[in-house]
């Protein structure tokens, strides 16, 4: 990945999940030069943070694994994290473009080989494991990240920590004298790829999350499930650390909800079909899951993997937008309280967690969007229509799975080289 | 090989000199490796490490670099010379980070880190700098077989980028299934009412680009070559034939509804007043925005239910197992008609899940709004009379059988089937609407006709993270031949498929690999004179990448190839290899490692692992410094599928003790991305039998394993657990012989 000059012919992809660097990637193999921007430490996104997908049950980090090779294969990308666009000006095939970069205190000297970590004591709650532990406040976001180099925390800069983690370094790739940098670059096109965020669960009231230790979203239940997770791949309840075998699955928990999101978040019902599998895996038998739904959005070719779901006798499917969850004070149980309408049975049911399916919130919502961007009312992005070169992709356009993102980064990969090829030829 | 000039490098950073006698190591590069150059370096990736080798490559012409350093998947920025052949010893994730630092661990450390050196230095002498195929195709012309809105979307997006394209269109005018639409659900806000389905703008823009050209009434009659040099003959309804180049190939065939007569439960046929999602948009397009009427007599309409899932996720074996995903949206919007021109028209959508996902949450709003009723039930019959309907369902939200007696017309929601061609694994399966499909591309390739099935006769892609990942290098499909979908999505996926196909013509002009091994130049090299006809090759290649001659010889076609090296794995002659990774480059490693006498009781088991998921695990689990035996040696191989037998008789002859492969998971969800690599290893080893018994030696010797990414607690015990079973045998009796 040598260092690149930004050009009129550049193509900058904003967001290094898995939609920013397939768009990345696409572009790049098409021969463009493209600029990666990703404002955290590494690439990856949410897929980096999933344990296996829907509906074969493979591993994103697989994926990830491909698509990190190809990155470093390429002579095309140049990949900044802990980069934000501050500014976009200028018109299509024409855009200057600002980058803040925010210091990572380590340069690219670090071999990861962890002795800053060692060295320091203070710990921060593990952003890649939604806050479920704590890590070093040096430290290597995850074992799949990229760049490959650690991070000092910036809540330990001017402490005698930070001084240690330098003084442990003997590469001399701690440096605490790092600044914020600003940035500024040419691009004929821009592909804003920044995904989703899960919906605020705390939100949702009367499902006590927040209150009630055993109600946890399902991308925290996630990390539980993941070997590389806060409890090393143990389904535990956070109250007491015991195992989770009875757990319940609610869903359109902040989706299809006008108090909430509007819209479907299309993979909830998927991810918890697929999360009952990790429940049988983990604990056979003794296994039993619950989902609690309006529809089982198990749509096209995903129907199979619901009939194997349904299929399953340890998994029970109750047609019921949950009311409301207490808490028994004794056990920290989740009592889930609600009305089943196959039959109008009101049902009062104790589980050892409760997993909500949250919905998927795009990122770029509420956030200052540095160009003239459009977005519908629920905050994804639209084409733009005044002929602007910056194009949605992913999540931050729709509610959609891995492989239809993808498919999404994909076509705008292509709506990028059209710029830029129309604006080479414009040239010749 | 005059011009060769080794150089290796070891590496002392990260803790390897405190763990490691690197001078050592170093005399192990020069004497055995027999390296021109051994260089130590306190701290290689340093830019002045980095510029020491640069320097090395500049000043004194050293054409091949040993690095013994980290993983092979770590510093890659830093220990990138592309001009010229690069090996690793990985002496950091490979072997500090899984060994005790103790003294006891030190002797067995040590030796592991020798071989790795031995084993990179065998590697790099047996390497060359691939430097690319020369006759590569340069046909730059985007071929889009289908003129619907996939076919039209595709080459629509490719002009706009530049690029040629030609649509060959069996019917007679462009727009397909949806130009028989009335309306289309909306891609953006407001969802609210049905949209225009823009099919006559599309057309429009087609015929105003000059870029495009289109052939109707035409179908392909032979497809042959690769990207780059597809050659197409095509065939028109006068029977006139001709040859037409292109670069790369979109399929957008796009789907047949699924056969409504055979729903006899529904009485699809047997009135007028009984209608699939298409009869109604017939039905809509002739009312022209008034009221629809009655097709039996065209009395006014009071009541209409629509059925949905007819004939779809269906259980009992006779109609469609999947769900069509558009239908709920098409439903939706087909009871807007109704509702549009007169809301006092009832209408009632039956169905089980409604599924509208995404901002199909407000168009589903909005027909609530409209005042349609959505009812959960599973129908479970329709009659017909002369002028009304009877559909008797079984309400699911009160628990009992109800009835509508009185529906004015029923539409059936029905799937989509597939137009994929013929299925290459059997060529005589009939398609879900009991019809024999003739073929879309008549492929010349060795295997098969048409592109190779997914699950319900989709096509390709089967990866999660990788929709275009085709079997068929070059040949992109895209819309519902791919998966059910409706024109939104069809649109996107086209875009996206034109893109790829765009890539293909660009790798191929510099002969660069596609995906996943992407701009990889090494190619398969065959020695045709030691070639025996077998045919392994070309039946086992999971990309269809090679042909025969009519002597059966072999005919490589270099930019269908992905570089998996299945081929090379499978040639039981050895004739078949890649510049930078051949039977030699993996075979000079397993014969460097020093075996140790038998009365030294260290067993040593080498381990071929994917280097895509069981490698990855091992360095990760060395990131969590997990221990694990130093008896093993590791070579990562670009795919299970691509180890030769010789590998593991060589091994077995030469001593070792036992040898492990992982690959990745196989079987319906498999995860290789070669395919079936992993899958054709375990076959390959469970013949390996016989070789294991003409030693006599133990069939636990040689044992499979399917390994993810994600294994990095697993993959270290397997490597103990079996350092146990090897125990438990006892040492090869091969010792001493080689």
């Amino acid at each position: 990945m040598p260092e690149l000059v930004a050009t009129e012919q550049t193509i900058l992809v904003v967001g290094g999940g898995i939609s920013g660097m397939t768009a990345a990637l696409e572009a790049a193999e098409c021969g463009k030069q493209v600029i990666l921007v990703e404002s955290s430490a590494t690439l990856g996104g949410r897929t980096a943070l999933l344990y296996r997908y829907f509906p074969k049950l493979c591993h994103p980090t697989c994926g990830l694994e491909i698509n990190l090779r190809r990155i470093k294969a390429s002579r095309n990308i140049r990949v900044y994290t802990l980069a934000e666009v501050t500014r976009i000006d200028g018109r299509s095939g024409d855009y200057t473009v600002s980058l803040k970069l925010t210091p990572r205190y380590v340069n690219a000297s670090c071999t990861a080989c962890g002795d800053c970590a060692k060295a320091v004591a203070a710990t921060i709650p593990n952003p890649w494991n939604y806050g479920l532990d704590r890590i070093t406040a040096a430290y290597l976001p995850h074992a799949m990240a990229y760049p490959q180099r650690f991070v000092i925390d910036p809540s330990i800069i001017g402490t005698p920590e930070a001084n240690k983690a330098k003084a442990a370094c003997r590469y001399g790739a701690v440096d605490l004298e790092m600044k914020e940098e600003t940035l500024t670059l040419k691009a004929a096109a821009v592909i804003w790829a920044t995904g989703w965020k899960p919906y605020d669960a705390a939100k949702i009231q009367p499902y006590g999350y927040g209150r009630f230790k055993n109600v946890i979203t399902s991308v925290e239940f996630e990390r539980l499930a993941d070997p590389h997770g806060p409890t090393g791949g143990r389904i535990v309840r956070p109250s007491d650390g015991k195992e989770a075998k009875d757990v319940a699955f609610i869903q359109c928990a902040g989706s299809r909800d006008e108090n909430h999101l509007r819209h479907c978040s299309r993979i909830c019902c998927m991810a918890s079909l697929k999360q009952t599998r990790f429940m049988r895996e983990a604990f056979g038998e003794a296994a039993q899951s619950t989902i609690y739904y309006i529809d089982i959005r198990a749509i096209d070719r995903f129907e199979d993997f619901y009939k194997q779901v349904q299929a399953d006798p340890h998994v029970k499917f109750i047609k019921s937008k949950v009311a409301r969850i207490e808490e028994d004070r004794a056990s920290a149980d989740p009592v889930l309280h609600g009305v089943d309408t196959e039959g109008y049975l009101r049902y009062a049911n104790r589980h050892d967690l409760a997993v909500l399916a949250i919905g998927m919130e795009p990122s770029v919502r509420g956030s200052a969007i540095p160009a003239t961007l459009g977005e519908d009312s629920s905050g994804f992005l639209v084409p733009a229509l005044d002929g602007a070169a910056i194009f949605g992709a992913g999540c931050a356009t729709n509610a959609l799975d891995v492989n239809r993102a993808v498919q999404s980064s994909t076509a705008a990969a292509l709506r990028a080289i059209q710029v830029v090829n129309r604006s080479a030829r414009a040239e010749t | 090989m005059a011009d060769l000039k080794t150089a290796a490098y070891v590496c002392g950073g990260c803790g390897i000199a405190e763990r490691l006698d690197t001078g050592q190591l170093a005399l192990i590069a020069e004497r055995e490796g027999k390296m021109n150059l051994v260089r130590r370096h306190p701290f290689l990736c340093s830019a002045e490490g980095v510029a020491q080798i640069q320097g090395d490559i500049d000043a004194e012409g050293v054409t091949h670099v040993a690095i013994a350093a980290c993983s092979r998947r770590a510093k890659t920025e830093a220990f990138q010379f592309p001009a010229v052949a690069v090996s690793r010893a990985n002496l950091r994730e490979g072997v500090i980070w899984v060994r005790p630092a103790n003294d006891e661990a030190r002797e067995a450390t040590q030796e592991m880190a020798g071989d790795y050196v031995r084993m990179a230095c065998a590697e790099l002498k047996n390497m060359k700098l691939p430097s690319g195929h020369a006759e590569t195709g340069r046909n730059r012309r985007v071929l889009v077989v289908g003129g619907g809105v996939s076919g039209m979307t595709a080459a629509l997006e490719a002009a706009r980028a530049g690029y040629a394209a030609l649509i060959v269109e069996k019917g007679a005018a462009l727009g397909g299934w949806a130009s028989k639409l009335h309306r289309r659900t909306p891609f953006r806000e407001p969802f609210h009412d049905p949209v225009d389905t823009g099919v006559a703008g599309l057309i429009e823009a087609i015929e105003a680009e000059p870029r495009i050209k289109v052939h109707l009434n035409t179908t392909l009659t032979q497809t042959g070559g690769a990207p780059g040099r597809f050659s197409v003959r095509l065939t028109n309804a006068s029977g006139v034939s001709w040859v037409e180049d292109a670069g790369a190939i979109v399929q957008a065939t796009g789907f047949t509804p699924y056969d409504a007569s055979r729903l006899t439960e529904f009485s699809y046929g047997s009135s007028p007043n009984i209608v699939d999602q298409a009869g109604l948009e017939e039905l809509a397009r002739a009312a022209g925005g008034r009221a629809l009427r009655r097709p039996s007599d065209g009395g006014s309409v009071k009541k209409v239910v629509f059925v949905q899932c007819a004939g779809q996720r269906d259980d009992s074996g006779r109609h469609l197992p999947f769900c069509s995903g558009h239908c709920c949206g098409t439903s939706i919007k087909q009871a807007m008609y109704f509702k549009d021109a007169d809301p006092a028209v009832n209408t009632v959508v039956i169905y089980t899940d409604l599924r509208t996902p995404g901002s199909g949450e407000d168009f589903y709003r909005s027909a609530q709004a409209k005042g349609v009723t959505f009812t959960k039930g599973t129908v479970t019959g329709v009659e017909a009379n002369d002028r009304q309907c009877r559909v008797s369902f079984r309400d699911l939200i009160l628990a009992e059988d109800a009835v509508i007696a009185d529906a004015d017309i029923v539409v059936l929601a029905t799937g989509q089937v597939p137009n994929s061609g013929v299925d290459i694994e059997q060529p005589e399966r009939q398609d879900a609407n009991g019809v024999q499909p003739i073929s879309i591309l008549n492929l010349s390739y060795r295997q098969g006709k048409d592109l190779p099935q997914l699950r319900h006769g989709f096509s390709d892609s089967h990866f999660i993270c990788f929709p275009y990942e085709t079997r068929r290098t070059g040949i992109y499909t895209a819309g519902p031949v791919r998966r059910p979908m409706d024109i939104a999505q069809a649109t996107e996926d086209a875009t996206g498929a034109a893109l790829k196909a765009i890539q293909a013509i660009e790798n191929a002009q510099l002969g660069r690999a596609a995906h996943p091994r992407s701009g990889d130049l090494s190619y398969p090299i065959v020695r045709l004179e030691g070639c025996t006809q077998c045919k392994r090759c070309t039946v086992e290649c999971p990309f269809g990448a090679i042909d025969e001659d009519e002597r059966t010889y072999p005919v490589f076609n270099e930019s269908r190839c992905r570089r998996c090296g299945t081929c090379m794995g499978a040639c039981p002659v050895r004739v078949i290899s890649f510049e930078n990774y051949s039977v030699d480059t993996v075979g000079a490693q397993i014969k460097a490692v020093e075996i140790p006498d038998e009365s030294e009781a260290k067993p040593r088991i080498l381990v071929l692992a994917c280097e895509n998921d069981a490698y990855p695990a091992l360095d990760m689990a060395a990131m969590q410094r997990r221990d694990y035996s130093a008896f093993v040696r590791v070579i990562p191989v670009r795919c299970l599928g691509s180890v030769n037998a010789i590998w593991v008789t060589d091994a077995l002859n030469g001593g070792w003790d036992g040898i492990m492969l992982m690959g990745c998971k196989h079987g319906d969800d498999y995860q290789c991305h070669f395919v079936k690599g992993s899958e054709l290893a375990s076959v390959r080893m469970s013949k390996i039998d016989d070789t294991l018994k003409q030693l006599a030696l133990e069939s636990e010797r040689v044992a499979t394993y399917e390994v993810a990414i994600t294994d990095l607690a697993r993959v270290p015990q397997l490597i103990d657990d079996y350092i146990k079973v090897i125990e438990r045998i006892g040492l090869s009796p091969m010792k001493g012989f080689a």
